[in-house]
């Protein structure tokens, strides 16, 4: 299957990532080759087959309405790349 | 105007557990930022979440409420959107077996009842808050994840509305509904009842719907009624100057009051749901559903209709009764101690709600009970005391919770029915207003409520009044 550079471009926006011009092209190529290995199990006739979701066979798992101690600030923020007092601070998102 | 205004709601509720969806972590409001948060919820490396049944319960609860048919078979879905309010760059929410589908709600506009149909009602996860700083020129966004994770019901009607006064209707029969089965506190300044309006407008007599316009950022339900207004008359100066209505989403603008179109997130809108794998599905079965049905009490609107037709009361009378659930259980509670609705009504709409109201209490905080209503209706009727008397009564009953028949006995309130005091009471007065007299017998019919009023004044309010009269007259009249 091909995908076109368009396609990259959309995905890539989705994804929130920039790419230069190289980098699409050479995703483009990537993407192609990857789709056109999965598309081999097309092959398969699945006409009989119910579509599997979960494999487990388990239904029904809950947890009671229960309080439990949450992190505190500094471990919630031990990994975060950027915070400002007791917040998470990203890029200006509206605007 | 030429054209129909076609609008459907989609409302957002938070439910009232006391735990997020996925974890354990507190939904309580206004926490200091990012102190109710978990690895669960933060969607930190490796961790599962495990669905909270409670909430599940209650968003059952409100399509069975709702008259959804329910599945026996539900599961969750990821919606990818990358946005810094959702950790997971996910929801998990539902889309393609939601737990409710084709309800509907009946709503009353005029005294003409209308039915809403419900597309269906889905459970899923709240995002955090973001706070935009509002110093010019900052660069950056703050995010909270307190509210990342709270359970949160969505439900989408059809686009059956058309008129405000029924978009009016049918979000405080919603709120009721969510009240009365106790699934979200609906406090709307706090953002747990939220709604979207999608609006689209198409010439009366016209089949196809017109191109719709969502609107986002109500936060209350009159910005709801101002957006609507404001994006009918947008459309249709649109449509008239022969443009194209836009498939858009916009924001409202509550301070200039108007909507605007939204940017960056909606953009794309592309949200590649698929089967949420770390959620194993649900399986309902008869039994517990109708146990979920049977915790359902009367709802609002059908608690309305039988005050009406039970009690005999108006329509009006009815509605305010109905308005808060614990106020019409009140209600009822009195009335299954004595048969007279309608006095009880007045007691309970006039005074108790006056007295709830300059006291800023709930009405389950009020020191007066049921039973005491009941009695003092029941001394008024027996002659007791007078109606005068008790309202005073009354106003003791709500400061101290005491009952009515002791603050009768401790203040001397008891009604004066000896004919012979009443009596001498009225000679006395007779004889010191002749003039009054005169105009009587002349024909002044004010004359003699004067009198009335000059006993009551001389036995301190405490002759019964009927009495005074009927002496009086018979005196007078000889």
């Amino acid at each position: 299957m091909k995908i076109s550079k368009k396609d990259i471009r959309y995905v890539a926006h989705l994804s929130r990532i920039a790419l230069s011009d190289n980098e699409e092209e050479l995703f483009v190529h990537q993407l192609s080759d990857i789709l056109s290995y999965i598309e081999k199990l097309n092959q398969l006739n699945t006409d009989n087959v119910d579509p599997l979701v979960y494999t487990t066979n388990t239904f029904n798992v809950f947890r009671e309405d229960a309080l439990e101690k949450p992190l505190a600030i500094e471990d919630a923020q031990y990994c975060a790349p950027s915070t400002m007092g007791a917040f998470f601070k990203v890029p200006k998102v509206i605007e | 105007m030429k054209y129909e205004v076609v609008i459907g709601l989609e409302t957002h509720s938070e439910l009232a557990t006391a735990t997020k969806l996925f974890c354990g972590c507190s939904t309580k409001f206004g926490a200091d930022p990012n102190t109710q948060v978990c690895p669960v919820c933060l969607a930190m490396p490796g961790v599962l979440p495990v669905m909270n049944k409670k909430a599940f319960e209650y968003a059952m609860k409100s399509a069975a409420a709702l008259c959804c048919k329910i599945d026996n078979y539900t599961n969750f879905d990821r919606k990818s959107y990358y946005y810094p309010d959702l950790p997971k760059n996910y929801q998990i929410s539902q889309n393609y077996h939601n737990l409710g589908v084709d309800g509907f709600m009946d709503i009353e506009v005029k005294g003409t009842v209308k039915r809403i149909r419900i597309h269906n009602v889905h459970l899923e996860e709240e995002a955090g808050k973001l706070i935009h700083p509002e110093e010019t020129g900052a660069d950056y966004s703050l995010v909270d994840f307190n509210r990342a994770g709270v359970p949160l019901l969505e439900i989408v009607s059809y686009p059956d509305m058309r008129t405000v006064d029924e978009v009016e209707s049918y979000m405080q029969t919603l709120r009721k509904m969510l009240l009365y089965t106790e699934i979200s506190d609906c406090k709307m300044q706090e953002g747990s009842l939220r709604f979207e309006a999608s609006i689209s407008l198409r010439l009366k007599g016209v089949e196809t719907l017109g191109n719709r316009v969502e609107i986002k950022n109500l936060n209350s339900m009159k910005f709801v009624i101002k957006a609507i207004e404001y994006e009918a008359t947008r459309q249709a100066e649109l449509l008239d100057r022969g443009e194209t209505i836009d498939r858009e989403t916009r924001l409202w603008d509550e301070i200039n009051e108007k909507s605007v179109r939204m940017r960056s997130k909606e953009e794309a809108q592309d949200y590649r749901y698929f089967p949420e794998p770390d959620l194993l599905p649900v399986l309902i079965d008869e039994k517990w559903l109708s146990t979920i049905k049977s915790s359902i009490p009367e709802l609002p609107f059908a608690r309305k209709q039988r005050f009406v037709s039970e009690f005999k009361l108006s329509d009006y009378d009815a509605n305010l009764l109905i308005e808060d659930k614990v106020l019409a259980d009140f209600f009822e509670e009195c009335v299954r101690g004595l048969n007279r609705p309608k006095i009880l009504c007045n007691w309970i709409t006039n005074d108790l709600l006056r007295e709830a109201k300059e006291r800023k209490l709930e009405i389950g905080q009020l020191k007066v009970k049921p039973a005491q209503l009941v009695s003092l209706v029941e001394i008024v009727e027996k002659g007791t005391i007078s109606s005068t008397t008790a309202k005073e009564v009354f106003i003791e009953m709500i400061q101290t919770g005491k009952d009515p028949q002791k603050i009768v006995e401790e203040k001397g309130l008891i009604q004066i029915s000896d004919e012979g005091l009443i009596g001498s009471v009225i000679d006395k007065i007779i004889s010191g207003n002749p003039g009054v007299i005169d105009d009587y017998k002349k024909g002044k019919k004010n004359a003699l409520t004067f009198l009335v009023g000059q006993v009551m004044k001389e036995t301190k309010g405490k002759a019964n009044p009927k009495m005074v009269n009927e002496l009086l007259k018979g005196k007078l009249d000889v």
